[in-house]
């Protein structure tokens, strides 16, 4: 019995240390943003400050630019979100089931877009959305993030479309469906999980993008949450318990998605389709 | 209901070609069965009639009707996969269901349709289940099910017993031999397993290396194969060859030994020969008549008994309902009836 139960506990134990690393972090973000500003450097470093407040919480709802910055971020997020999966399930299905000519320069071409440092395209992209009137503007960064996310978010929902067996739409097609309702009433119920997965991978991604966010809008107006965070740095000082009480606000909205999608994320919806 | 035809029909992938100009005329009601190897072209086949293949050259016609180019949907067909491929998030019924709610049918009539169909096939405890919570046999059934519910030109059934144990293939085979009597509907069945073949089909189509080698009865092709892989591929234990050539117009072993045969007279003098037999009808004579030949091994099934002979160095192989043949050792000696023997020229076709 001793023995069996060596493995197990090393085990959990690595899990708990795993978690507890992950996560430690996150618990000093929530305890800077409680702690009064007054015992911020005086009482040294202890896991939890003698007294709590939530002043920041506070401050940075009534007084800041915060609520505007969090409704921009949760407009770009979720825009790009919902576009990049869109797109990312029509294309990755065609790369999935269709044998096109260009297929494999297509695929080349996306892998390439891939591998360039974001730093070097800052300024051609700026250049060309200026004229447009798309700097300075939420539909601009729309447009680059989703731009930015479609190829890799193809591969992603390639990989799940793969995962699900011929078979099912040409039954389909063989009970009267055409190729696209084949599409929407069997493959795309089962790829639910895919499409969960790709919702949330995209909408982190715009959430935390910070270089096209800076470099393309100016001014608090439009905004995004990353940049906002920018404004509690002044020339003088940081003002640490506003920006960790702001970025735990900002952590809600990400908490609450992937609660909302973790059903599909788990689901291992296609069990049964063919033999097992 | 409908006939089938089917015309020259060739299929390539790129540069690969893997049906060479099939030609087959299927009659309303009749149970096709594709046989052959795996790899052969049955599956291709099948999937061209469905619409789910392209058509490289030839021609396919339903109920006369020229389809080459029409969308599986309007081909008015059904089809059982050998994976089922039952739809995992609806339930049996939906499942069923689908392809009436697909037709507009009104919801009444849908309920009767999958009930019926249902209870045909002993489904109804399970209409609300979802696949995964079947088991093998079940999803063979659901598969089935959304088969017939809704009465199709033909059935396609590409291997559907493949994934089921020994004894659950056996049932089901006889419940769609059942089935077949009542719907009396158009069925082309695919399969590499020459019992489902001869138990099930009206006609058996033998088919090789992307071409039909053979079609008739399974009896036609059981007592007159075609040629010699038809010959080895029908029946088992399989036909047993042995390579003879044409003397002076009676047939030549290697050994030297003559053997009574019905040899067409216009075989050329000396022409190699393949000569077969079926293990089953091979006598074991008691007498010390006929060929010599030692014992090597010895199969008892119960029903039967196969002895593994070595005659002259050439493994041959007996099947005798006879049990003391389990006690037989070293050498004993067979006779070849000449009623029984088939003969196959160089090439591989049925001579006599
Ligand atoms: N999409 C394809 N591309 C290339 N070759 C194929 C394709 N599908 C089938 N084949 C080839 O066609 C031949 C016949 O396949 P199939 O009809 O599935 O055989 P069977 O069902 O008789 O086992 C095989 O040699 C297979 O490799
Ligand atoms: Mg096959």
């Amino acid at each position: 019995m001793k023995r069996s139960l060596l493995p197990i506990i090393a085990h959990r134990t690595a899990i708990l240390f795993f978690i507890v690393f992950a996560l430690f972090p996150l618990f000093w973000l929530l305890k800077v943003s409680v702690t009064p500003n007054d015992l911020l450097y005086s009482e040294g470093v202890r896991m939890w400050p003698s007294r709590t407040t939530f002043d920041h919480y506070t401050f940075v709802l009534r007084h800041s630019a915060f609520p505007t910055f969090f409704k921009n971020s949760l407009i770009v997020s979720a825009s790009t979100a919902v576009v990049v999966t869109v797109c990312a399930s029509l294309s990755g299905y065609a790369l999935s089931r269709f044998s096109f000519r260009a297929k494999y320069w297509i695929v080349a071409l996306m892998l390439l877009t891939q591998m360039f440092p974001l730093v070097m395209l800052v300024a051609p992209i700026f250049k060309i959305l200026s004229p447009l009137g798309l700097t300075n503007s939420l539909t601009g960064l729309i447009i680059v993030y989703s731009a930015f996310n479609v190829p890799f978010a193809t591969f992603l929902m390639q990989s799940f479309f793969d995962g699900i067996p011929k078979d099912l739409e040409e039954a389909a097609m063989i009970d009267g469906a055409t190729k696209f309702t084949a599409f929407r009433q069997i493959i795309l119920p089962l790829t639910l999980p895919g499409i969960a997965a790709t919702l949330g991978f995209v909408f982190t991604a715009a959430w935390s993008e910070l270089l096209f966010a800076l470099m393309l809008i100016n001014g608090n107006a439009a905004a995004t949450f990353p940049v906002g965070l920018l404004t509690f740095v002044s020339k003088f000082s940081v003002d640490f318990g506003q920006m960790m009480a702001a970025g735990v606000l900002a952590l809600i909205p990400a908490g609450l998605f992937f609660l909302l999608i973790q059903r599909y994320l788990v689901q291992g919806l296609t069990a049964g389709a063919v033999k097992g | 209901m409908a006939s089938i035809e089917i015309e020259k029909l060739e299929k390539s992938y790129g540069h690969v070609s893997v049906l060479h100009g099939v030609d087959l005329d299927i009659r309303d009601g009749e149970f096709i069965v594709l046989v052959g190897p795996s790899g052969c072209g049955k599956s291709t086949l099948l999937r061209m009639i469905a619409g789910l293949e392209g058509v490289s050259k030839g021609e396919i016609r339903i109920a006369g009707n020229r389809v080459n180019d029409l969308h599986p949907k309007d081909r008015d067909i059904a089809m059982v996969f050998q994976s089922y491929a039952l739809y995992p998030h609806m339930s049996v019924a939906a499942n069923m269901s689908y392809s009436l709610r697909l037709r507009k049918m009104a919801k009444e009539k849908i309920g009767a349709a999958v009930a019926s169909a249902a209870s045909k096939l002993g489904l109804e405890p399970l209409l609300e289940r979802r696949p995964k919570a079947l088991s093998g046999g079940q999803r063979q059934r659901v598969a089935m099910g959304r088969a017939i519910v809704r009465q199709p030109k033909a059935f396609l059934f590409d291997e559907p017993l493949s994934n089921l144990d020994a004894r659950l293939r056996e049932q089901m085979r006889a419940e769609i031999k059942k089935m077949h009597g009542d719907l009396k509907a158009t069925s082309i069945y695919v399969t590499h397993d020459q019992i489902e073949a001869m138990t099930l089909a009206d006609r058996i189509v033998a088919m090789h290396g992307g071409v039909v080698q053979q079609v008739g009865s399974p009896l036609e092709l059981y007592d007159r194969p075609a040629n010699l892989f038809v010959a080895g591929f029908i029946g088992s234990p399989g036909m047993n060859f042995l390579e003879a050539t044409c003397s002076g117009g009676s047939v030549r072993l290697k050994d030297g030994s003559e053997i009574e045969a019905r040899l067409h007279t216009s075989t050329p003098e000396g022409s190699s020969l393949t000569l077969g037999i079926r293990p089953e009808h091979v006598v074991i004579t008691r007498d010390g008549s006929g060929r010599r030949a030692t014992v090597e091994l010895i199969e008892p099934t119960g029903f039967g008994i196969i002895l593994h002979l070595s005659l002259h160095g050439i493994p041959f192989k007996v099947f005798t309902l006879d049990r003391q043949a389990l006690a037989v050792t070293g050498e004993i000696t067979v006779s070849f009836p000449p009623e029984y023997i088939h003969l196959f020229d160089g090439e591989g076709t049925r001579i006599g």
